[in-house]
């Protein structure tokens, strides 16, 4: 278990830099870790980490059909939101665990 | 006798991560198991944000056909991965082939795979290109209108090699 250092929080990460603690996250620690990844977030960004993070605590798995199907972006707009691996890269900056899925 | 250890010590270059960048998947089965394998190769690349192609060539073209891509089967005969002990005798009987993929679809849908024609509307939302060998379609009478919106164009195998160039491409046959 590793941490990161944000805006004097100190985060509890994994070795891919996920958090291992969902808790620990609030909207500040969001956009820091969005300017990790190169990407400033809008509200359209929040509107996709909190549909993340609501998932997340009620437990269903996530998929990048799922936040397609969320009504909140289409898979375009995902892919352009979080270029290069989206999910991947909203859930590291949403601060959730990395989804396990292959779809 | 200097100690080999030492000697090699600040030479030592740590492995280079040779990391894939793009696939080219080529897709020469129209079986439901090896269609998937090839979307999900394709979609499982874009979703790490790497770039992927795909090449769809002889039976593969079942999976672009727009009257046949939601309608796939597993071979239930002649497939010695499919029920072992199945009787070839119980496999070949009308209407298994049909019930066995049916049921495979069910389970596929449970841990949410789309069906063929969505999963190809995902490859080409997360940036995949899509196409389709002219040799085979010339073979099987096919035109572009047979196919699927998402397929870019009919291409030879030149065409193909030449999608495929860069650093980091990987081929995948299936």
């Amino acid at each position: 278990m590793d941490t990161l250092t944000i805006n004097n929080a100190t985060i509890k990460v994994n070795e891919e830099g996920y958090f291992t603690d969902p808790s620990q996250w609030n909207e500040e620690i969001a956009v820091e870790m969005a300017k990790k990844e190169n990407i400033d977030l809008t509200d359209k960004h929040f509107e996709v980490l909190n549909f993340l993070r609501s998932k997340h605590a009620e437990e269903v798995p996530l998929s990048i059909r799922k936040v397609g199907k969320s009504g909140i972006v289409d898979i375009k707009e995902f892919y352009k939101l979080f270029p290069g691996g989206p999910l991947k890269i909203s859930s590291k900056i949403a601060g959730i665990p990395k989804p396990v899925s292959c779809v | 006798m200097e100690d080999v250890k030492e000697m090699t010590a600040d030479k030592v270059v740590a492995k280079e991560k040779k990391e894939v960048k793009k696939i080219m998947v080529i897709c020469a089965r129209g079986n439901l198991e090896d269609v998937y394998a090839a979307l999900i190769m394709a979609n499982g690349a874009l979703a790490e944000g790497k770039e992927a192609k795909m090449f769809f060539t002889f039976f593969g073209l079942d999976a672009i056909t727009k009257n046949k891509a939601d309608h796939l089967h597993t071979a239930t005969v002649g497939n010695p991965a499919f029920m072992r002990g199945l009787p070839t005798m119980i496999g070949g009987l009308p209407g298994f082939e049909a019930l066995a993929s049916s049921m495979m679809k069910k389970e596929m849908d449970k841990l949410d795979i789309p069906p063929v024609t969505e999963f190809f509307e995902m490859i080409d939302a997360g940036g995949g290109e899509i196409f389709a060998c002219k040799l085979a379609a010339d073979m099987f009478h096919l035109k572009k209108e047979d196919f699927i919106p998402e397929v870019k164009d009919i291409i030879t195998v030149g065409q193909m090699y030449e999608l495929a160039e860069g650093e980091g491409t990987h081929m995948v046959f299936i």
